[in-house]
């Protein structure tokens, strides 16, 4: 296998003792080097390549001391770009002047979403408002006992009028449950959705119209950490078709290097909001950019 | 691959071509390599030519020779006609409930009889998900407590198809992430409680093609843990490719022999390595 990030370019700067500046050469030698490590990691190519470019200009002023080890030296400027791509500092849920705040969830099948409502809830309950769960996901085989089962779990109410598993009209039941939290003074709506394909037109539809009924003040995109190459066409078809507000990475406690979160973040532009770490309903961070970066440098 | 002359741009395409399919870096430098190679020796010069020893090279990486069969018929000629057991594996939401079901459907209508297994007691409502299965394509379902011992309920579906003299059993598990040691532990247990009462004669990795390079490892440890004999790659009709299988079937040599293209019940077709990869190949 591979050597980590870190050895590879120790080996490329061994030959630089002495010299105070990168050459032509010496960065494009450490430019494949870290093109393959982002590669390894599951960043998208084109995602790749734009940052690899980004990254030559920056390193072509920089002042590279070789008595200060050059290799950790690049290793810093890369993890301060990843940084900078992934956010910056963490971004907090925008919250409707006039409530109820509507947060709608959305995404590839088997993503994670049904389980990050149920974390949403116990999360923003435990902050002291009254969340309302609605099951808006009337599709996949049981989605709606889901849901109610983690509702229970979280102790907040789930609004699903229709029993799902084919019946019942999605759009609709988004469109009453905001009336429903009016009259029970909640404060929060957070709807689950079921699973779709980008290029699933009608799908993608429905989940216009479920955003157009209840007007959401987040629409999050929930994408697995262990996606690869696809997280662009996907999150480009959901920024697209629902448009995005904010991101969730899902399955973060497994080992997947996770680049997924560099590519839906340079495709979406909008901020990754919280990691989803396990699934129990307690699996749940705000989103940190440095570890993450760490992460997919394989730090 | 539009140019006729083969230039490094051409070379580039080609690689780009393997890594948006999530072939990997190391299969495709490999693939790459070889293809450089045989270009050289044969004097290719169009990129046609190159597409097509191209798509050669990936057939020959997927071993087309290989048997795809699913051994999921019963041992008719053993003495207590025992039912073929299949075991169902994989990492969380990848779409083991769903395929469980439509491998049962598939089973059903070429006139065999099914058990499902609810070996999932975890997730939330995961064993009623499979009952509604169970009842679209017309198989009993073996469920145990909530929370309760996955083994033992897997054990009890066992006990049930041999009773009733069901041809199959097919076993939903509960999704784990192959880096979590206790539920890996767990997960050996199904299998060897299962296999008191004769080998398992099937287990399936369910892998999605979305997954990038995680998915190696996936194989890898699922397959120190339980011994996987075939993948099942669901998810197809999307967008991503799952060039992933390809490392998979390079590294650990095992086959990939159904695919998942949707949600319904019918939306199970058998593995064609060429099917295959003519997709991963298309623009
Ligand atoms: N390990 C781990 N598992 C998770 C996490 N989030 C969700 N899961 C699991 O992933 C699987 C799918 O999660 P769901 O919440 O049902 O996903 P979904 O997006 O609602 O799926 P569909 O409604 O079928 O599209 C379940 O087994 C969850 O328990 C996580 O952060 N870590
Ligand atoms: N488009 C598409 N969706 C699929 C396919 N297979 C499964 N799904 C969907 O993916 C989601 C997860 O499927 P499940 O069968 O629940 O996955 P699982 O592996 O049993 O999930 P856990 O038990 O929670 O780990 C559901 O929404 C399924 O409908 C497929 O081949 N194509
Ligand atoms: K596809
Ligand atoms: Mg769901
Ligand atoms: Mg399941």
């Amino acid at each position: 296998m591979f050597d980590t990030l870190s050895d590879r370019l120790t080996g490329i700067f061994a030959k630089l003792k002495g010299k105070g500046r990168l050459t032509d050469a010496d960065i494009d030698a450490t430019a494949r080097e870290i093109r393959l490590a982002l590669l390894e990691a599951d960043v998208a190519l084109p995602v790749v390549k734009a940052f690899i470019a980004r990254l030559k200009e920056r390193a072509r002023g920089a002042d590279v001391h070789a008595a200060l080890n050059p290799a950790q030296q690049v290793i810093k400027i890369v993890h301060e770009e990843l940084v900078n791509v992934l956010g910056g500092e963490a971004r907090r849920l925008q919250f409707a002047k006039h409530p109820p705040t509507v947060i709608m969830l959305a995404g590839l099948q088997g993503s994670g979403k049904t389980t990050l409502a149920g974390k949403l809830a116990r999360h923003l309950k435990g902050l002291g408002h009254q969340p309302l769960l609605v099951a808006c996901d009337l599709q996949r085989p049981n989605a709606v006992n889901q849901l109610q089962v983690l509702g229970g779990r979280a102790g907040v109410e789930v609004y699903a009028p229709q029993p799902g598993n084919g019946v019942g009209d999605p759009v609709q039941v988004a469109r009453d449950s905001i009336e429903h939290a009016r009259r029970t003074m909640r404060d929060i709506v957070i709807v689950d959705t079921a699973g779709r394909l980008g290029i699933d037109a009608e799908m993608m539809r429905q989940a216009a119209n479920i955003r157009d009924a209840v007007q959401p003040d987040e629409v999050i995109f929930v994408i697995d950490a262990m996606v690869g190459q696809d997280a662009v066409a996907t999150a480009e078809a959901f920024r697209d078709g629902v448009g995005i507000t904010g991101v969730v990475l899902s399955k973060l406690d497994g080992d997947a290097r996770g680049g997924a979160a560099l590519s839906v973040r340079e495709v979406t532009g909008s901020p990754i909001l919280f990691a989803s770490t396990g699934e129990k309903l307690e699996d749940f961070d705000v989103f940190h950019p440095d570890r993450m970066a760490s992460r997919i440098l394989g730090m | 691959l539009s140019r006729d002359k083969l230039d490094d741009d051409t070379w580039d395409e080609v690689e780009d071509t393997l890594i948006t399919a999530d072939v990997g870096v190391e299969a495709t430098r490999e693939i790459v390599g070889k293809l450089r190679e045989q270009a050289r020796v044969q004097g290719t010069a169009t990129a046609a030519d190159l597409r097509a020893m191209l798509a050669s090279q990936l057939l020959a990486a997927l071993d087309p020779g290989m048997d795809r069969g699913l051994k999921a018929t019963p041992h008719r000629d053993s003495a207590d006609g025992r039912p073929a057991v299949v075991l169902v594996v994989g990492v969380n939401g990848a779409g083991k409930t769903t395929t469980c079901g439509k491998i049962a459907r598939v089973l059903i209508a070429d006139g065999h009889s099914v058990v499902l297994g609810a070996a999932d007691t975890f997730r939330a409502a995961a064993a009623d998900q499979l009952a509604t299965w169970g009842s679209r394509v017309g198989a009993e379902v073996v469920r145990g407590p909530e929370g309760g011992d996955p083994a033992a309920v897997a054990f009890d579906a066992v006990k049930r198809g041999t009773e009733s003299g069901v041809d199959t059993v097919l076993i939903d598990t509960a999704g784990r992430l192959q880096n979590k040691v206790g539920l890996m532990d767990e997960l050996g247990k199904v299998k060897r409680v299962v296999s008191r009462q004769g080998p398992v004669d099937e287990t399936l990795l369910i892998l999605d093609a979305t997954t990038g390079q995680n998915g190696l490892e996936q194989a890898r440890v699922f397959t120190e843990v339980v011994d996987v004999t075939g993948v099942v790659l669901t998810k197809l009709d999307g967008t991503a490719k799952g060039g992933i299988v390809i490392a998979v079937q390079r590294k650990l040599g095992i086959p990939v022999k159904l695919v998942g293209l949707g949600e319904g019940p019918d939306d199970l077709a058998p593995f064609e390595p060429a099917a295959f990869v003519d997709a991963l190949l298309a623009e």
